[in-house]
């Protein structure tokens, strides 16, 4: 028996896993090469600068991004990408994007159904296009680094970052409550979506004041809010981040909005689509990796949200499937070109209060998952599942959740509400909530340091358990295939088919040797 | 111990009859002994006395927070106050599964929307979803039951088309937004939709929300109102004693006899 600042884990097992992950990350990178959809496709033409958007036959804004798309995709042409067809056109016509944009906003001109152009000269044109693009994308991420490195960036501080939400569902509403978050203490500022956001096919337009349950995700209002918080970080001279949440139909365009929109971290997680919106899976991990590209070239953290599945399971004893699904994340963001800096790799503290030795289990959780992926930001989320409107009993579970995530070193903790299952969060909610925040991990500081696991003790018996656990669930999972282990309930205890589930018929298969998208290897695709 | 006077009935702090509160909330404006002076009088002017501003700090900017401790001197007549009782005890969501299994023989088919303009599906989604709320799960998770949930902005005619295609034994109702009475009626609107079709009677009806109670939905016609606090195993509980009686009035479709296997 010894004390160590670490649990004892094996690193061959953990090695394993890694392989094992990656082995299992190769069933989808063949339905990647083979395929594309129209949200990927929508976010390509995204990147080239088709941001506006017209009023549709019911009088409501309706992108051209998904206008254009139609037009190509109603032709049959979408095998080809959309890219290809916007070089054509502006081969065909003259013009340059801006103008082409003008002309399909008046619907003067069907992008779809433009004569095809010498080919060669297409691809040149769209190969330049995308390029530009992507340059833009990096000159985005430079001046936002620019704006980091010119406040103090709380990362560097070895303490957990502070997460919070807003979810008024009014922008501008939205920016007083951040505004006032950050003054309090806050680092990262999450903007909740509207209620099923994510099973919507477009990206709303332009900044908006009615929501349900949260504020749409729009390019304007990511504008809106990145604005307000780099004024209030000049002011309290800290680096404010910002959060959106890209998973769903539009999980690629998001990310591409996001990244035009300076936006450092997003929600980014097909599982989370796959099994709680049941969305297609094949439509959203085709749709993760781009969003991954474009996500990793633009040095925005992916938060990835295996916390969800303890929320339907009993937490004590899903610590396998959430530990194999963060491998399994970890893999796909590597194929991505991801660093692995940059995964917010996610899980939560959702044990029931009410187990004996409930915050010793929480302990060996949060500390295996730091050791196992030590260079990412971890993303820590607190007890929701247990909150029913008992404020007082809440905010101790708060505390409790404060202290482990700093004493384990997690990258951002995702404060507690003490009102959480009751309303989202006034601003008084909130504010106390930071309060507790400030004082439990300004007060912990370097406590991880001065304390040492026990080798055989609950703590590291907990860890190991969990560990061999997640390996012989993804075995199992490398055995059946990842369409298979879905289908079967391996995670969260939900079942979704690989045809089933919304968004199936934005799938296609793409052309070889004809498809064009450039952005894959412009941004180190590794599929 | 002190005579609790129920005819007048108080809140209690540490002495039966002082009427003792804790409120907190926040002002828009910045801390100040005026701020402290505005939340005193307007804790006084909601009819409190004795209010003592236990605490006031600064939100932000432009804001303050305040916890303040006060009392009241009015009581309620508790022998007057009437709830319909929702019946049932309280079930466990295994215990729940075994009776439908033992008893119905069959899945309770459910369905559920919110209708009209209505997106808030928080409060559905806690009751059919997987997720549950509160550590209950939901209804979906159950054997007993298999479950529909359309979501939100149904309109009442297609909660009543899927209700029927699904041989639907119960339809549920979720109302969140309450502005000018529109979860009234919209709960109305399946009443009477259900009336011009001809299914009067033919599902159990529940409806559910923040300003739904028991006695209004029985009011409206439906079956129960579960509000605020309502878990998934209470509406699991009260979906499966319904059922119950009804298959013993012959209003349902009694279990399939031909379910039974040898051992």
């Amino acid at each position: 028996m010894s004390y160590a600042s670490t649990i004892p884990l094996s690193p061959k097992k953990i090695a394993r896993c890694r392989e094992i992950a990656k082995s299992i990350g190769s069933e989808v990178a063949r339905l990647i090469q083979a395929n594309s959809t129209v949200g990927t496709e929508r976010a390509v033409l995204r990147l080239l600068g088709f941001n506006e958007a017209t009023p549709n036959d019911q009088g409501q804004l309706f992108p051209i991004a998904n206008l254009i798309c139609d037009q190509v995709k109603s032709q049959g042409r979408l095998h080809e990408g959309a890219l290809y067809w916007i070089a054509n056109a502006m081969i065909a016509l003259g013009e340059d994007i801006p103008h082409l944009q003008e002309k399909v906003i008046k619907r003067e001109i069907d992008i779809g159904s433009i004569n095809s152009q010498d080919s060669k000269k297409v691809k040149t044109l769209a190969n330049q296009l995308s390029k530009e693009a992507y340059q833009n994308l990096i000159r985005y991420r430079k001046e936002r680094s620019q704006i980091a490195k010119s406040l103090k960036d709380p990362v560097k501080e070895k303490r957990p970052l502070k997460y919070v939400i807003v979810a008024t569902g009014n922008i501008f509403e939205d920016v007083t409550q951040a505004k006032s978050a950050v003054l309090d203490g806050a680092d990262v500022i999450a903007v909740i979506r509207s209620t099923a956001q994510s099973l919507l096919d477009y990206v709303p337009q332009g900044t908006t004041t009615e929501g349900f349950g949260g504020t749409y995700a729009t390019q304007a209002n990511f504008r809106v809010m990145r604005q307000a918080l780099d004024e209030v970080g000049k002011e309290v001279n800290r680096y404010i981040r910002l959060t959106n949440y890209c998973s769903g139909l539009c999980m690629s365009e998001i990310a591409a909005l996001g990244a035009m929109e300076g936006l450092d971290c997003l929600l980014n997680d097909a599982m989370y689509g796959i099994l709680f919106r049941d969305i297609n899976m094949r439509r959203t991990l085709i749709d993760q990796h781009f969003s991954r590209l474009i996500c990793s070239k633009s040095g925005i953290w992916i938060m990835t949200g295996e916390d969800n599945y303890m929320k339907t399971t009993d937490a004590a004893k899903s610590g396998d499937q959430v530990l194999a699904s963060q491998f399994i994340n970890e893999a796909a963001a590597l194929n991505a070109g991801m660093s692995k800096g940059q995964m917010s790799i996610g899980h939560a503290m959702e044990m029931d209060p009410n187990y004996e030795k409930v915050i010793l289990m929480e302990i060996a959780r949060a500390q295996m998952t730091r050791q196992i992926f030590p260079e990412a930001p971890l993303k820590y989320m607190c007890n929701t599942k247990y909150k029913s409107g008992d404020i007082f009993t809440s905010h101790a579970i708060d505390t409790i959740f404060n202290l482990i995530g700093s004493m384990t070193n997690q990258g951002v903790i995702l404060l507690g509400m003490l009102t959480e299952a009751v309303h989202t969060p006034f601003l008084q909610d909130r504010s106390v909530s930071i309060r507790n925040a400030n004082y439990v991990v300004g007060g912990a500081v370097g406590l991880g340091d001065e304390f040492g696991y026990r080798s055989d003790g609950f703590i590291s018996t907990f860890a190991q358990n969990v560990l061999d656990d997640a390996l012989k669930l993804l075995e199992k999972i490398d055995r059946m295939g990842i369409y298979k282990a879905i289908e079967r309930k391996t995670f969260a205890d939900v079942s979704r088919t690989k045809d089933g589930g919304k968004g199936a018929d934005g799938v296609f298969e793409v052309e070889r040797g004809r498809y064009l998208n450039p952005f894959f290897d412009l941004m180190g695709s590794k599929i | 111990m002190a005579e609790i006077n129920f005819t007048s009935l108080k809140p209690y702090g540490d002495t039966t009859d002082d009427g003792a509160v804790q409120l907190s909330f926040t002002l828009p404006v910045e801390p100040s002994a005026k701020a402290r002076e505005a939340a005193t009088q307007i804790v006084r002017g909601w009819g409190f006395f004795d209010v003592k501003v236990a605490h006031m700090s600064k939100i932000g900017v432009n804001y303050s927070l305040f916890v303040v401790f006060a009392r009241t001197d009015r009581g309620i007549d508790y022998t007057k106050i009437e709830v319909p009782d929702l019946g049932g005890e309280k079930r466990s969501y295994k215990e729940i599964d075994k009776l439908i299994l033992a008893n119905v023989k069959r899945p309770i088919r459910v369905v559920g929307a919110c209708t009209g303009y209505d997106a808030h599906t928080v409060g559905l989604d806690a009751i059919l979803n997987m997720k549950g709320f509160d550590g209950d799960i939901g209804l979906e998770r159950y054997k007993g039951f298999r479950t529909v949930n359309m979501g939100s902005q149904v309109p009442t005619e297609e909660l009543i088309d899927r209700a029927v295609k699904e041989k639907s034994d119960a339809i549920l109702l979720s109302k969140v937004v309450s502005q000018k009475d529109i979860h009234i009626s919209d709960m109305r609107d399946l009443i009477s939709r259900l009336q011009k079709r001809g299914l009067e009677g033919k599902f159990i009806l529940i409806a559910g929300g923040p300003r739904v109670t028991h006695k209004m939905a029985l009011e409206l016609g439906y079956d129960a109102g579960f509000t605020i606090g309502a878990k998934p195993s209470d509406v699991a509980n009260f979906l499966y004693e319904k059922m119950v009686e009804r298959m013993d009035k012959g209003e349902a479709e009694l279990p399939p006899g031909k379910k039974k296997r040898g051992k």
